[in-house]
């Protein structure tokens, strides 16, 4: 629809309008206004190779950094890295120490809200709840990263493995390509929560088979996604240009279909991310967590804080609130790298 | 697909057309004549058959049918010439043009190139040859790699040829072939996106020329192209042609664009040839009805011609490839069929027109239609003469 | 003189988004259509043509378009000025538009039948047997054969043709009075090309209907347009009716693409002579003529700001409906395309012409406005 009118035309100068009097201006005028226009139409036409080339990864940057989206999401999830960095050394007080446990009566429904010493209050045992906020964001964001660097690799590998099977292995590919992608369709069929509570039963109560159990339902999303992008990309004329060329089978699927697919693989796992933190809350939640509550983490303290939530319901609300805020970040950037990265929208 | 013709192909094909093909070609020293005895083919297909299998299954895909995409065809590109293949959406003309480079598998048939039958090389051996058997494809920007910058693009054919010592040498043939194509030198570490579609196509040219093939098979060259482009790529592929001896197979559904480049010519219906005869030939007395169909409903930007132009209106659409008529493929849509013959035997390619003309056609009753003895049965569109 | 179906004047489509510069589409079009009456837009990529049509049907978005200009339904109506319900009245029962794309531009979902009774009823008023009834014969009036069982069917189950000639039934359904066919045949094989011309052309004979016909096949505008308008840049560079055009085509845009299109009735070899550089080498019309860059008979008149449009050299009658050019060095009928053909040698001689695009220039010229794209 875009036309290539090079953009300067106003409104106005498009009448069918007399045409520019070539005689009645002042000769001279005329002359050097006329060297003017052919040096124009000559920088037009000879505008050379200026421009050096950019691959589609640079231009992908180029337009995230214009992206508004990509912007408040980029900066959200810095806030959230700096303070699960920092935030042990900046915690005011031991996130541990059950410092005004003589203040808090949970049986009672007595319970220590903001005050100057303890800015967002104290939880149920007396701990300071910013302190324990601050250090527990170094546990979540471990938990999703983790989880989401498990389900990406395993499933990469996976989808990767069938895709390329698929796309170039001829008839025994193809078999493989079943047999293993029948497999994953089973895994995606399970419930992510009971495959997740199941792995949990099998590995016991602990941190890591949070990140594992949370893993593990992420492997076919990405296995799937990786073998249908790379499918695609395996159709497409430039492959078959590359086989034209006499180009070997696994140069083809290293340099040209793999590369090809992983966007949407990698905007997958900045949304696969978000939905990790909420997962593994959702098992700390269920008991199927760390079993040391004492060690803070905002999927626990959520956990914790609901019994609690008639009498004092901003000990649920602030790691509720983290995790929202952490996980909206990742969405964001998520959907903001997928309109980057979709080749469709260039140019 | 006659047993004559496998007979005849197998016979000319062991002969070396290498002569011909390396540098000074006939087709450089003088204007190419039409009629003049063919050099020797450096590409026979006899018998070639491509079917795709149609799967559906639940847990594991059975094959239920096949779609007959190629189903017969025997041709053959004379060293330095342009042969073109010319038919409509699915008659199987690009699926053809793949199983030549074995992009596709292929069912059944031979596929003779200077000697080596290409179906029966091993996969690594049919890599290899690659390298004498290129291909320009219709979508110039969707036939290149995205995330390859120019000189990447064509330095990897040469790469897996072993081409080239090193990357300055390849560097240097790199600017050559560009030169050549007409693409600026500046243009090596640009990528496919930067370019004009016209541009684009000539980076595709550059791609297969750097190995320095024989055979060069053009899928729809310019077809993805502005009116005012595809000459330039047209013209490009003739300077080509003339100065490097290439051979072309050229496969489109625009016939003008064919009559314009192709010395020879074949008409592809729904899987088989139905027609093929030089170029003039074809167009001063087509013989198939479906050829005459196909010319009358061209249209020439020429009012004038415009207004004179006979349409032959088919009636209906092209049958399924997975489920094609008997008899003649073409006799369900057919002005001129038979009560007899048509429905149930399927013509052969024969000769045509006398000796020495290269015409050959599949139908029944060509004679009696060139004589005028059969009339069309069908309502044929009469001129239509225009209002002015 | 009397009352044209439609006239546009000077019609301007400018695309403002946020943050980029603007583009303009269509600048100052201008063109009219009698009844009855096929007129032509030609042109190749990016010059405007689909956006002309969008534009006269009311289809383009509110926001981010800027329209200017006029277009005048039976010298009263402005299509440009009326408000989102009255042009849907109008579409319809006057306007009518056929896209390139029969299968995107039918519902997937819902079968053809429904599709088009759900016109019938909207505009027609017709209601159950009766709508069927009618839809029926509309089908079979645009030739699909057994249409009773075609109306249950879905689009994905008719073949390219069969779609395009559902659509065409669909627009005709309420016998409108202007027929916009945005390159009706484009993605159609020749064959079905040829009937679905066959069809355009029987609807105008028979019912009077004026047909606005776009398309870049100057082939399909030679047998089939009354008086064509030649796009080049979102202006008309060249206007006349279809003989005196292919006869003596006046503007080298128009002269070059005759001359670059290889004719099925051209003997093998006949050389083509191409325009140079592609459709990105252009400069804004208020600085010059935008085919100046590409152009062979270039000169620093043509870049007096825009050209005027003018009688062309061989325009026996000078007026608004004579042959139209605009440039300021109209190509002289002697050195017409036929001219030029017959002139021409078989191969190997080949064109003086170098047939590459101007090495450097365009690449960057053509990167750089894609971008602006």
């Amino acid at each position: 629809m875009g036309t290539e009118t090079t953009g300067a035309t106003p409104p106005d100068g498009d009448a069918p309008r007399p045409a520019p009097p070539a005689g009645t201006a002042a000769g001279t005028a005329v002359t050097s206004r006329r060297k003017d226009r052919i040096d124009r139409l000559a920088e037009l036409t000879a505008r050379t190779d200026t421009s050096t080339g950019s691959g589609l990864w640079v231009e992908a940057l180029r337009r995230l950094r214009a992206n508004k989206t990509a912007l408040i999401g980029l900066g959200v999830l810095a806030v959230f890295l700096v303070l699960a960095v920092i935030g042990p050394w900046i915690a005011p007080y031991s996130p541990t120490a059950q410092t005004w446990r003589g203040e808090v009566f949970p049986n009672r429904g007595i319970f220590v809200g903001p005050r100057s010493g303890n800015w967002l209050g104290l939880d149920h045992l007396g701990r300071d709840e910013l302190s324990r906020m601050l250090v527990g964001a170094r546990q979540t964001l471990l938990v999703g990263v983790v989880a989401t660097l498990i389900g990406f690799t395993v499933g990469a590998l996976i989808g990767g493995f069938s895709g390329a099977a698929l796309a170039l292995g001829g008839r025994a590919g193809r078999t493989v390509d079943t047999v293993v992608m029948r497999f994953t369709d089973m895994l995606l069929a399970l419930p992510s929560l009971l495959l997740a509570v199941s792995v949990a039963a099998i590995m016991g109560q602990s941190l890591t088979t949070v990140m594992v159990a949370v893993g593990v339902v992420q492997i076919p999303v990405f296995a799937r996604l990786l073998r249908g992008s790379m499918l695609a990309q395996a159709n497409s004329d430039y492959v078959l240009a590359a086989r034209a060329l006499g180009v070997r089978r696994r140069r083809i699927v290293l340099a040209h279909v793999l590369p090809n697919s992983l966007g949407p693989v990698i905007v997958q796992s900045t949304l696969a991310l978000a939905t990790a933190i909420i997962e593994a809350a959702a098992l700390s939640f269920l008991g199927l967590g760390n079993p040391d509550a004492a060690q803070p983490e905002w999927g626990v303290m959520l956990a914790q804080a609901q019994r609690f939530f008639d009498q004092a319901p901003m000990m649920a609300v602030y790691p509720a609130l983290g995790i929202i805020i952490t996980a909206l970040g990742f969405t964001l950037l998520g959907e903001a790298m997928r309109e980057a990265l979709d080749p469709k929208l260039r140019s | 697909m006659t047993e004559s013709e496998s007979a005849s192909a197998s016979a000319s094909g062991p002969e070396p057309a290498s002569a011909s093909v390396s540098g000074s070609g006939p087709a450089s020293a003088a204007p190419v004549p039409p009629q003049g005895a063919p050099p020797a083919p450096l590409l026979t297909l006899s018998g070639l058959k491509v079917h795709f299998p149609l799967r559906r299954g639940v847990v594991f895909d059975r094959t239920v049918g096949h779609v007959r995409a190629v189903d017969g065809v025997s041709l053959s590109v004379p060293a330095g010439r342009t042969y073109g293949l010319v038919g409509e959406s699915g008659c199987g003309k690009t699926t053809l043009g793949r199983a030549v480079l074995r992009l596709t598998d292929i069912t059944a048939g031979s596929v003779v190139f200077d000697g080596t039958d290409l179906a029966k090389l091993p996969e690594g051996e049919m890599r290899r040859a690659r390298r004498r058997l290129q291909m320009v494809f219709q979508d110039p920007l969707g036939s290149l790699n995205p995330r390859q910058n120019i000189e990447s693009i064509l330095a990897e054919g040469m790469a897996a040829h072993g081409i080239g010592a090193g990357r300055k040498e390849r560097r240097e043939r790199i600017r050559a072939i560009l030169d050549r194509v007409g693409l600026p030198a500046g243009s090596l570490s640009r990528y496919p996106h930067e370019f004009s579609g016209g541009q684009r196509q000539r980076i595709g040219i550059a791609r297969a020329l750097v190995l320095e093939p024989d055979l060069l098979i053009c899928d729809e060259p310019v077809s993805a192209l502005d009116v005012s482009i595809q000459a330039q790529v047209l013209n490009l592929l003739e300077e080509l042609q003339d100065a490097m001896g290439l051979t072309y197979l050229v496969i489109a559904h625009d016939l003008a664009v064919v009559r314009h480049i192709s010395d020879v010519i074949g008409v592809m219906y729904l899987g088989s040839l139905v027609e093929e005869a030089p170029g003039d030939e074809l167009y001063g007395t087509p013989r198939h009805p479906y050829t005459k169909a196909l010319m009358s409903a061209v249209p020439v930007p020429d009012p004038k011609a415009e207004d004179r132009r006979e349409r032959i209106l088919l009636t209906g659409d092209l049958p399924s490839p997975a489920d094609p008529p008997a008899g003649c493929r073409f006799h369900t849509r057919c002005p001129w069929k038979q009560p007899t013959r048509c429905a149930d035997e399927r013509p052969a390619l024969r000769p045509a027109g006398g000796a020495g003309t290269g015409h050959r056609v599949a139908c029944h009753w060509a004679e009696e239609i060139a004589a005028g003895t059969l009339r069309p049965t069908g309502d044929l569109a009469a001129p239509v003469l225009h209002r002015v | 003189m009397t009352t044209r179906l439609l006239t546009v004047e000077d019609l301007t489509v400018t695309f403002t988004a946020r943050g980029r510069r603007d583009v303009t589409a269509v600048s100052g079009v201008s063109f009219d259509i009698g009844a009855g009456e096929v007129v032509g837009l030609v042109g190749e990529s990016g010059c405007g043509k689909s956006v002309t049509s969008l534009a006269l049907m009311g289809l383009l978005p509110r926001r981010g378009v800027r329209t200017g200009g006029r277009a005048l339904l039976d010298g009263s109506t402005d299509l440009l000025a009326l408000d989102d319900a009255r042009i849907r009245d109008l579409r319809g029962t006057q306007l009518a538009m056929v896209f390139q794309d029969p299968l995107s531009s039918l519902n997937p979902v819902v079968p053809i039948g429904v599709q088009v009774t759900e016109i019938l009823r909207r505009h027609r008023g017709l209601r159950g047997e009766r709508a069927r009834a009618e839809a029926a014969h509309l089908l079979d009036r645009v030739g699909i054969p057994d249409p009773a069982r075609r109306l249950k069917e879905y689009p994905h189950q008719l073949s390219g043709g069969m779609r395009q000639r559902a659509l065409i039934a669909m627009a005709v359904a309420c016998a409108p009075r202007l027929l916009i066919a945005d390159e009706p045949t484009t993605a159609l094989d020749v064959t079905i090309q040829a009937q679905i011309l066959e069809l355009l052309r029987e609807l105008v004979d028979q019912e009077g209907t004026a047909l606005l016909m776009i398309t870049h096949d100057l082939g399909v505008v030679a047998g089939l347009c009354d008086r064509v308008n030649v796009l080049y840049a979102g202006k008309v560079v060249e206007a006349a009716a279809r003989r005196p055009l292919f006869a003596a085509p006046a503007h080298p845009y128009t002269h070059g693409l005759l001359a670059s299109i290889p004719r099925l009735d051209a003997p093998r070899g006949q050389p083509l002579k191409p325009i140079r550089g592609s459709v990105n080498d252009t400069i804004a019309w208020a600085e010059g003529c935008a085919f100046a860059p590409r152009c062979d008979h270039f000169s620093p008149a043509c870049l007096e700001g825009t050209p005027a449009q003018a009688p062309a050299p061989d325009a026996a009658v000078p007026g608004p409906r004579s042959h139209l050019v605009r440039c300021v060095h109209p190509v002289n009928t002697a050195t017409a395309p036929d001219a030029a053909r017959r002139d021409g040698q078989p191969r190997p001689g080949h064109p003086p012409h170098p047939p590459s695009e101007p090495p450097g220039a365009a690449p960057a010229a053509s990167a750089t406005k894609e971008k602006a794209e």
